[in-house]
């Protein structure tokens, strides 16, 4: 007996036919139109006024990261304090949209982040590979929203995607999502990966469906992380996934993006390719030397 | 939908960089000089303001620009293939090192976004000199037999939509193979002819094998009729090009012709439907579809047509018309005053055929011409806007059934410059290819244009190729030979 599972608002993941017929349906993405289309909006000119909207706009967007073994409680703080006033040299400087840790060092950012406005970011599922077993996967999710994190960056199992198990990829996030309560999910495709844009394409619509808040390109340990043409396809599937069904999700771009100049590029293809009036993209790992101090 | 947080604020590039100069003159046999015609001031179509006056050339000035180049033609000819590929090479580069200053004249004289004249029309001009001067010492080996000719003195008349690139196109191979050249750009749009004549005469080309000579038809006409003319290369209106046509017959000139277009961009039910949409957008509304080979008649197989038509809406909504020197421009002036009432008359008369009008909302500047990007459903076949070039940027949308139909609708024009094809099916391209009657073929891209490539028409479009190898054919005489 098959049901219409929780939140499919499409009625295309009755079982793994329809989720594949569905997501092998949606029309194709020419590589090379798609890579033309990209450059042609990074010829864009972006000046003055507009600048100004646009760092400031990408400076609120970053989650400032740090994820690495040697992670410390004091470079947590540190960071923190970074994301709370990115420029201490100018009050005027808005602040970055979030700290991301491990779960384990979630709790050193709520204490530093009380009274900021600075989300707390963790990633969990295994991250970054995604292979360990559900179970584990959850138990992890669940440390770091109880911990207090209200974002979690989950990482999808590439390996059951690209071997075409698309429902067992969906039913993951659709059980991390429970999981997460009221914080907002981002759901880490690692596009890097997933090799071919079509793939993107049906990663990001999978992901939609199955309840994420974000689209994310990538953990940050592969290479290529964000790219344009990635961009391109991820914005146009939550374009297309809002005017199916109504509900308008965010794009996350992490890793690859190094100057203030890309940052505003991407800004461009939201402004260009979309016309969403209100949108939620994210710059991964910004460190625009002219606006934010480094450590 | 609200607008944006994010407004471009404006990124004029400067007109200074155009060093435009108040007064230019017709470069004949190796010296500039004021022609013997009227004197005219040439305009900015984005607010008609004056940009130049040019003393433009009277009849006795093509009469000494033929007497010029026929006499360089017997040394020229002679030259060794290297040695003329080293002026080629020296144009090219030269063009490309004043690319900036080209490319804002070039939006200045002719209304075309300079993000098109900065990374389309200079960078294409320079790279076909640099392709037929890798030819001019190979000419042995290109297939015309082992010692191809030239043809002699060529007149060149060309088109007012891409001025330097299309005098790139004639110019060049003409100048590999030996020959020398008359060259009359645009009565509206000569600037850029006229400073290539400068790049020239500062590369050191002998006196008399280029002569640029600005002017109106009545000097196209003298160039056309003139004795010393050995082939005449044209580009422009079909309607123009018959006269040519029609006048050399019997003269012994050759005679090569890219005429007019109405171009089918098919597009299949299982296409890659956002890079479609960019295609068609790029189709017909780069250089305000001032392009023959314009993909002014988008076929759409129904199962697709609204989904395509919405997605194609809610990107021209994204164009910026306006101030062609805005770096963030996509969609520029019309040429002229005569182009846009051209364009005006034939969208009214779509409305009264009963076709669907829609365009984006977009203010359009007071002064100059200008025309809005313009979609044109409910269009049927018979429609004039479906088999008229209209030459503007507007689209007509036909839907189509089968792979048949699309092929029968694609053929049913009395041009064949060029279609497009849009399908994940790659088998279908290929077939199609084959039956469209068109002289370019373009897969899942439009309006993609490289040196390499031969470019030209079939049946009122036109006929000869330019670009590629096939390039060389028109300004070569193929000869046998037998011997031991």
């Amino acid at each position: 007996m098959t049901t219409v599972r929780e939140g499919d608002v499409l009625d295309v993941t009755r079982d793994d036919g329809s989720l594949r017929r569905f997501l092998h349906g949606l029309p194709g993405v020419d590589q090379v139109g798609a890579e033309a289309r990209a450059a042609g909006l990074a010829t864009r000119s972006i000046k003055t006024t507009a600048k100004a909207w646009a760092i400031d706009t990408a400076i609120r967007m970053v989650d400032l990261t740090t994820l690495e073994g040697a992670d410390t409680p004091g470079k947590v703080r540190a960071l923190c304090a970074k994301a709370a006033r990115p420029d201490p040299t100018d009050p005027s400087a808005p602040p970055v949209a979030a700290v991301c840790v491990y779960p384990d060092r979630v709790a050193t950012a709520v204490d530093a982040l009380q009274g900021t406005p600075v989300q707390i970011a963790s990633v969990a599922t295994a991250f970054p590979s995604g292979r360990a077993s559900l179970a584990t996967k959850l138990i992890d999710v669940g440390e770091a929203v109880i911990a207090g994190a209200t974002e979690i960056d989950m990482v999808i199992d590439r390996g059951a995607f690209l071997a075409g198990r698309y429902l067992q990829v969906f039913d993951e996030i659709v059980a991390v999502k429970k999981m997460c309560g009221a914080a907002h999910l981002k759901v880490i495709l690692e596009t890097g990966e997933l090799a071919t844009l079509d793939s993107v394409r049906r990663a990001s619509w999978l992901a939609l469906l199955a309840g994420g808040d974000f689209i994310k390109t990538s953990t940050g340990k592969i290479t290529p992380a964000a790219t344009p043409p990635v961009a391109l396809v991820m914005l146009e599937a939550v374009r297309d996934f809002h005017a199916a069904t109504g509900s308008l999700r965010g794009v996350k771009l992490a890793g690859g993006i190094r100057v203030t100049k890309e940052a505003v590029r991407y800004l461009v293809m939201v402004k260009d390719d979309l016309l969403l009036q209100r949108h939620k993209l994210a710059t991964g790992q910004y460190d625009g030397a002219d606006y934010v101090s480094v450590e | 939908m609200a607008q944006s947080p994010f407004e471009y604020a404006p990124a004029p590039e400067s007109r200074e960089i155009a060093r435009l100069r108040p007064s230019y003159q017709i470069f004949v046999a190796g010296k500039f000089r004021d022609g013997r015609g009227e004197a005219v001031k040439t305009i900015n179509p984005a607010d008609e303001s004056p940009l130049a006056e040019i003393a433009e050339a009277g009849p006795a000035d093509v009469s000494d620009a033929v007497t010029a180049a026929r006499r360089a033609f017997k040394s020229w000819s002679r030259l060794p293939g290297r040695e003329r590929g080293k002026y080629l090479f020296r144009i090219a580069r030269a063009i490309q090192e004043r690319s900036r200053e080209l490319a804002v004249l070039e939006s200045l004289d002719n209304g075309k976004p300079i993000r098109e004249s900065r990374d389309v029309d200079i960078p294409l001009a320079a790279a076909h000199f640099f392709y037929y001067a890798g030819w001019a010492d190979k000419l042995q080996y290109a297939g015309f037999g082992p010692a191809p000719r030239p043809i002699g003195v060529a007149g060149q008349i060309i088109p007012w939509n891409f001025p330097l690139l299309m005098a790139a196109w004639k110019i060049a191979p003409a100048l590999a193979c030996g020959n020398t050249v008359v060259l009359k750009p645009a009565e509206t749009t000569p600037l850029t002819a006229l400073v290539l004549a400068e790049i020239i005469a500062e590369a050191d080309l002998p006196p008399g094998v280029v002569n640029v000579l600005a002017g109106g038809p009545a000097i196209g006409h003298a160039i056309v009729e003139s004795e010393g003319i050995d082939k005449i290369a044209f580009t422009g209106s079909t309607e123009v090009g018959k006269i040519i046509q029609r006048s050399v017959a019997a003269s012994g000139k050759r005679v090569t012709l890219e005429l007019g277009g109405k171009a089918a961009n098919i597009v299949f039910d299982d296409a890659p439907i956002d890079q479609a949409v960019e295609g068609i957008v790029n189709g017909i509304f780069f250089n305000q579809g001032q392009v023959c080979c314009a993909g002014s008649r988008l076929l759409v197989q129904e199962s697709v047509a609204d989904e395509v038509v919405a997605a194609l809406q809610r990107r021209l909504a994204t164009l910026r018309v306006g101030d062609p020197l805005d770096k963030n421009t996509d969609v520029g002036a019309i040429n002229s005053a005569a182009q846009l009432a051209r364009i005006r008359e034939l969208a009214d008369a779509g409305v009264d055929e009963g076709a669907t009008r829609w365009s984006p909302p977009c203010d359009l500047p007071d002064r100059g011409y200008w025309f809005a990007p313009t979609v044109f459903t409910d269009v049927a076949p018979a429609h004039r806007i479906a088999r008229e070039e209209i030459f503007g940027p507007v689209l007509s949308v036909l839907t189509f059934r089968t792979p048949d139909e699309a092929v029968e609708k694609a053929n049913n024009t009395p041009y064949g410059l060029s279609a497009g094809v849009w399908t994940e099916k790659g088998s279908r391209i290929l077939s199609l290819a084959g039956r469209l009657r068109a002289g370019v073929v373009w897969g899942n891209t439009f309006n993609r244009f490289d040196p390499a490539s031969p470019f030209g028409g079939y049946k009122e479009s036109g006929f000869g190729r330019e670009g590629g190898r096939h390039g060389l054919a028109a300004y070569l005489e193929s000869e046998g030979f037998l011997g031991d």
